[in-house]
């Protein structure tokens, strides 16, 4: 019964949200500061994440792929690249940033909602619908697209690296393969990808930080649902996402 | 003129109070008293529209509040200014941007008349100079006395208290105190004041409401409550430790 009051209350915060996404000049300000904490702000963190993934993923590899494979080496830059492109970008950048993006905007809301800083801008005539989740919700769709591509671009360089750096391949050979199983329609799958995961986590965080009460503890609480669920429903989206469009 | 009338409250089982009807003039000052608990600040909030009733309205100028759009609501509540219990200032951005904040979005005001604006409103509330601070670095009271600022800068019809003196010392009350008189004197605000602290109920209130044991318990004037023989009124302000 409280899921599907919840559920509910999620619906009406977003129908409400979208009802006002044209009242562009109420949000103007606070949405190029959510660019900024969104997208600049996490780059370095997207960037390691990226590399490391990348990385990992070749050294793994080529350790399963074993020395009396008969399968070229550069399959090992086809493999890495297209599960970067195809899944490791988007889906391990989003779990990262669940916690780092998420839980910001959970703390935040949350925060306003309990010192009352929300009624202050209800009580004032504001749509704080519209001032504070709108910003951030349409923001976080704007801004993991380019994460994506960020965190992609990092991976496949880590990759490059590390399997020249252990001798595994060369870096041409890695860029070969990685080529021959590059197809266009992998990176709309993985925008595609990131854009859902930018609405999940900024919504429900957005929901959780928003409909906070009970104090400080009430604040943790929101933040610690919006960070799990927002993990739950990346996984969950990724998994439709690829039945369906796959 | 706000009307209340017929009010009820609960929140799931628990009863909060039921059948509050009085009415607020235009002018004047009413404190609303009552012990912890009693529900004063969930009635502050209905004459905002921030909670809503179970049953009951409450009649803002010949409108009913509950039953307007939410459009229609945002333009009455433009004639409120609330002066929150923390002052619920913006911690994002300092003392001027906070006092600032109704004017860039509800006015047309340069950047100068903006700044000549807050600077007096911040000059009316004894913090000259306090522009730059962030809100992070602000006393208890000097928070509420942005929160007064902010709540006044678009010239209020009304303006709605929430315990403006609790956590204060005597002092800053006072100060307060002689903010909200001078707010009701030379501005014309309404003011509704909700409060235990029946010092500040005797300096500044017309009107005095009693809300206890979930209903509103006693109303009437000052004077009438100066010559009250309700008891569960004498006892709350004997509680008080002031003699009327």
């Amino acid at each position: 019964m409280e899921a599907i009051r919840q559920l509910g209350q999620y619906a009406t915060l977003l129908y409400h949200a979208l009802r006002s996404i044209l009242e562009f000049s109420t949000y103007r300000k606070n949405l190029f500061q959510e660019f900024v904490k969104i997208g600049y702000e996490s780059v370095p963190i997207i960037m390691l994440t990226g590399a490391f993934t990348g990385a990992v993923l070749t050294l793994q590899t080529a350790y399963q792929l074993g020395a009396d494979t008969l399968l070229p080496i550069s399959v090992v830059g086809s493999i890495v690249g297209q599960s970067i492109i195809i899944e490791l970008a988007a889906v391990i950048g989003a779990l990262v940033l669940a916690g780092k993006v998420g839980a910001r905007i959970s703390t935040e809301l949350g925060t306003m909602r309990v010192s009352e800083q929300i009624d202050a801008l209800e009580s004032m005539g504001f749509n704080s619908v519209t001032f504070l989740v709108v910003p951030r919700v349409l923001s976080g769709i704007l801004m993991f697209p380019v994460l994506y591509v960020v965190a992609a671009v990092m991976g496949i360089s880590g990759g490059l690296l590390a399997g020249s750096l252990d001798g595994i391949l060369l870096a041409a050979e890695f860029m070969q393969g990685a080529r021959e199983f590059f197809f266009p329609e992998d990176v709309v799958f993985g925008v595609v990808k990131s854009f859902v995961f930018g609405f999940v986590i900024t919504s429900i965080s957005s929901f959780k930080g928003y409909y906070a009460s009970g104090g400080a503890e009430g604040v943790g609480k929101a933040t610690t649902q919006a960070t799990v669920l927002s993990c739950i429903y990346i996984l969950l989206s990724d998994f439709a996402l690829a039945a369906l469009l796959l | 003129m706000i009307e209340i009338q017929n009010l009820s409250k609960s929140f799931g089982e628990n009863l909060v109070w039921e059948n509050v009807s009085f009415n607020i003039l235009d002018g004047e000052t009413l404190a609303i008293i009552g012990k912890s608990g009693s529900g004063k600040s969930v009635l502050l909030k209905h004459l905002n529209a921030l909670l809503y009733p179970d049953q009951g309205e409450v009649i803002i100028d010949g409108h009913k509040l509950f039953e307007l759009s939410y459009t229609e609501l945002r333009k009455i509540r433009q004639k409120f200014g609330i002066l929150f219990q923390g002052g619920a200032l913006f911690d994002s951005i300092n003392t001027f941007e906070n006092v600032a904040f109704p004017l860039r979005y509800f006015t047309d005001l340069n950047e100068l008349e903006i700044r000549k604006k807050v600077e007096k409103a911040l000059e009316m509330v004894n913090l000259v100079g306090s522009g730059d601070k962030p809100t992070s670095a602000l006393s208890g009271g000097m928070r509420k006395r942005v929160g007064l600022a902010r709540a006044i800068i678009l010239e209020p019809e009304y303006v709605l208290y929430d315990e403006p003196t609790s956590g204060l010392d005597p002092q800053t009350s006072q100060e307060i105190n002689d903010l909200i008189i001078y707010m009701s004197e030379h501005l014309e605000i309404t003011s509704i004041v909700i409060t235990h602290d029946m010092y500040s109920v005797l300096q500044i209130a017309e009107k005095v409401a009693f809300l206890d044991q979930n209903k509103l318990s006693w109303y009437g004037t000052l004077e009438e409550m100066r010559s009250s023989t309700d008891s569960s009124l004498l006892d709350f302000i004997k509680a008080s430790e002031y003699q009327i």
